[in-house]
């Protein structure tokens, strides 16, 4: 049978990089010293498989390689040998070679074959660093087989098994049978030992044979039949010579390790495994093929059963729905209108929860995106000479996968910086009466409707003061603006602006912190950063669930409609006169419960001619809050809640100030998405809006 | 009657392999991906032969073929399981908790197939 193991190379690549994944975690979290024997079993597990599968299906290198791997972590998890750093540190490199090996096999690409051997050579190093234990004369596959010095012509073979041998699965029926492939077959069953009807014992086995097999097949292939009962049953093998057998003394064959037995009565000499591993090896080679080409290229997603069970219910139950509103059509007469309605409601219940099951299935845990920085932190702080302690919670979080992809590049920013600027060194931290560990924690949680992750340090905050002069001296900001701690802190993601006083080669590297901030944004989330100097920074990113649909409030201004995400809102109140005023600098106001707030005139911000409500009493006030500012939006009138489709309007136009996306609505219509941090960023800018007098005070 | 088989590894792509040579052989192939989900299957149901990998999460293939073989319903189920060409001492313990016998990794298809015909003769 032929199959084409090239099917199964996707799925063995991805496992397998996911194992890698597991090792280089398990390896980063593990304390020379003091291991968790679960901790180092993951970790050997996954060394375990990728070995497996690579010898399976034909990736003999990455076998060999993951071999040594194997059993280095087969001995520190035995405990026969310590885990030490250093042991930590090669396994980890071994790791990274390994994975470059995989996405090598995998893309077809080159490798650089001199590290590969480096590395298994340092594997090799370690493992024999004390290593009397191991057996290095693994070249058994060379010595000489023991045999016999004459040719035989067939065999005789004495096979008594052990009462108990049924009770393992195995059956003396099966091995004769399978001797008896091998060549002509006589059996003659011994019954002496058979028990009387009384006494019997029915699930024992009391028989043996003695038999003959006329045929000169090689002696491995009548070792291979009794391996697995070789300690089950007694049995003794000795060749038909030409001029007759060799008679021998005993049934019982004694498992020698004696490599030179060559007396005629040949023995099991070699351990079977080692024959095995020589064997298989040579196959391995034969059945290598080529790496699918641009395999990796596909983007897959691995999905929880369970996620694809609900979704075949839910359109089981879609399908049922539809059927019924037909049978409904058929001969449909206006008493059976409650019938109909009832039926439509179901059919959007369904398919509501249909359309949840499926952006299910792109939901995934976040610790896709935050497995990599246990080695981040690792390296990093070895570079910095630091001491740094990462804390992740969450990690199961659910995030769409557009979303995972996309936060990668961000967060590493993110949390490069905590690490090159926010935590001190250890003498600094010392001085400053802390612990000599800095702690950065990294968690992600579900908030509302939204993804809520954190980068929280302890280290020194941000340096207000730096900021704001350099602010000033870029002229970002004038000396007399009297700024919160806030906009200070939220300077930082200006373009271009970095307050490192040496960029390091850490965190400097041309992506600012803007480039963080337009990535979220792009993603419509939003990200705050709060700071208390000498005791840590908190950066805060929020993020939606999911990139293809929102909950949206829909507002109308003019002949226009647009779309209010709804985990924007805050409120939406009618004002009356009093609650109107002007603050300096910052514009039209309105007092709501002790809190100014500035106002954004939709239309005047979109130009809109005809607004219906040009007095801020006639319309509403649609309250809030993006990136931790809230403003008062406002508009004619509120129309109403649904779940809008997210159509991006870069794709398909081009990017616009203030507007994250577009959707169509129920009757056609294109409505814009409002971007709310967007929208408060424009209305600042716009030129006469903060000096302009109160006009509108009715 | 197709003789069903129980495929236990953590591995999805060994499992996938495994199953797909058995079934294109007419074999009835159930999967599990670990100790724990293996024996909760078998015993919800009958199989004819258990193939197990020996290292897996929550409950190992050695585990498996303990709590199988106390099973009356296994006590002559041929119970195989994958292992390594280094695992010689597993082999030992498996054969200790009842294995029947051993598939030695890595193997193609066809040893697969040679193998399970060989146990389950048909």
């Amino acid at each position: 049978m032929s199959i084409d193991m090239a099917q199964f190379h996707q799925v063995f690549f991805e496992e397998s990089l996911e194992g890698l994944d597991i090792m280089e975690g398990g390896l980063l979290d593990m304390d020379p010293g003091a291991v968790d024997s679960e901790e180092i079993n993951a970790i050997f597990r996954a060394a375990h498989s990728i070995k497996g599968g690579s010898g399976t299906f034909g990736f003999t290198e990455v076998a060999d390689f993951t071999h040594v791997m194997e059993t280095l972590l087969d001995e520190m998890r035995d405990g026969r040998r310590q885990v030490t750093a250093e042991a930590t540190e090669a396994l980890l490199k071994s790791v990274d070679v390994l994975r470059e090996m995989l996405v090598a096999s995998r893309d077809g690409g080159v490798l650089d074959d001199v590290r590969v051997k480096d590395q298994h050579t340092a594997l090799e190093r370690i493992l024999s660093g004390e290593a009397d234990s191991q057996p290095g004369e693994r070249a058994a596959d060379a010595s000489p087989r023991a045999g016999p010095t004459a040719e035989p012509v067939g065999w005789r073979i004495v096979f008594r098994p052990h009462a108990h041998l049924m009770r393992t699965g195995n059956d003396p029926l099966r091995i004769i049978r399978e001797l008896a492939s091998l060549g002509p077959l006589r059996a003659d069953c011994d019954l002496s030992e058979l028990p009387s009807l009384a006494e019997i014992e029915p699930e024992d086995s009391f028989l043996s044979w003695a038999l003959h097999l006329g045929e000169a097949v090689d002696r491995a292939a009548i070792d291979d039949i009794f391996e697995w009962v070789e300690d089950d049953c007694d049995f003794a093998v000795v060749p038909v010579l030409p001029d007759g057998p060799v008679e021998s003394s005993s049934a019982e064959v004694a498992v020698s390790d004696d490599a030179d037995a060559t007396q005629s009565l040949p023995e099991a000499v070699e351990p079977p495994q080692e024959r095995r591993a020589g064997l298989d090896r040579r196959e391995g080679r034969d059945r290598r093929k080529p790496a699918a080409a641009g395999g990796g290229s596909s983007g897959s997603i691995r999905v929880d059963i369970q996620k694809i069970d609900s979704l075949i219910n839910r359109v089981g139950e879609l399908v049922i729905t539809q059927s019924m509103l037909g049978m409904l059509g058929d001969d449909f007469d206006m008493s059976r209108l409650e019938r109909l309605r009832e039926g439509l409601g179901q059919l959007e219940r369904h398919t509501r929860e249909l359309q949840e099951s499926v952006m299910q299935i792109r939901m995934v845990p976040i610790s896709f995106s935050f497995s990599r920085f246990p080695r981040l932190v690792h390296d990093l702080s070895g570079k910095l000479g630091k001491k740094i302690e990462l804390r992740m919670s969450g990690e199961n979080t659910e995030v769409d996968k557009t979303v995972i992809e996309k936060i990668g590049d961000p967060l590493v920013h993110l949390v490069r910086n905590s690490l090159d600027h926010g935590i001190e060194g250890p003498e600094e931290r010392l001085a400053a009466g802390k612990p000599e560990t800095g702690t950065v924690a990294l968690g992600a949680s579900h908030r509302g409707g939204n993804i809520v992750i954190e980068i929280r340090d302890d280290g020194r905050g941000l340096p207000r003061d730096r900021i704001l002069n350099k602010a000033i001296e870029r002229g970002l900001v004038r000396e007399d603006d009297n700024l919160s701690d806030q906009d200070v802190y939220d300077l930082i993601f200006q373009p271009g602006f970095s307050t490192a006083e040496q960029v390091s080669d850490v965190s400097g590297r041309g992506v600012g912190m803007d480039v963080v901030r337009r990535n979220i944004n792009e993603l419509g989330g939003a990200v705050e950063i709060d700071s208390t100097p000498g005791q840590g920074s908190a950066i805060v990113i929020r993020l939606p669930l999911t990139l293809a649909i929102l909950d949206g409030q829909t507002v109308s201004v003019g002949d226009e409609i647009y779309i209010v995400p709804l985990v924007s809102i805050v409120e939406s109140i009618q004002i009356d006169r009093s609650m109107l005023g002007t603050v300096a600098g910052r514009g039209e106001t309105f007092r709501l419960r002790e809190e100014y707030l500035p106002i954004v005139r939709l239309h005047e911000v979109f130009g809109i001619e005809r607004p219906r409500a040009a007095q801020l009493t006639d319309g509403i006030l649609v309250v809030v809050e993006g990136e931790g500012r809230r403003c008062g939006l406002f508009v004619d009138d509120l129309l109403g809640q649904q779940q809008v489709v997210i159509k991006s309007l870069e794709t398909n136009y081009g990017r616009v100030d203030g507007i994250s996306g577009a959707t169509i609505l129920g009757d056609g219509a294109v409505a814009l998405i409002l971007d709310i941090p967007g929208l408060m960023r424009l209305a600042k800018q716009q030129p006469g809006r903060g000096a302009r007098p109160m006009a509108m005070t009715a | 009657m197709a003789a069903s088989i129980l495929a236990v590894d953590d591995s999805a792509s060994m499992r996938q392999m495994v199953s797909f040579t058995l079934k294109g052989a007419g074999y009835d192939v159930v999967e599990a991906a670990d100790g724990v989900e293996a024996l909760h299957l078998a015993k919800g149901r009958s199989v004819n032969l258990v193939i197990t990998d020996v290292n897996m999460p929550k409950m190992d293939g050695i585990a498996l073929i303990r709590e199988l073989r106390a099973l009356p319903s296994y006590k002559f189920t041929p119970l195989l399981m994958l292992t390594t060409e280094s695992g010689a001492e597993k082999k030992q313990v498996g054969k200790a908790v009842g294995a029947t016998g051993w598939i030695v990794k890595p193997f193609n298809p066809d040893q697969l197939l040679n193998t399970v015909k060989k146990v389950l003769g048909r």
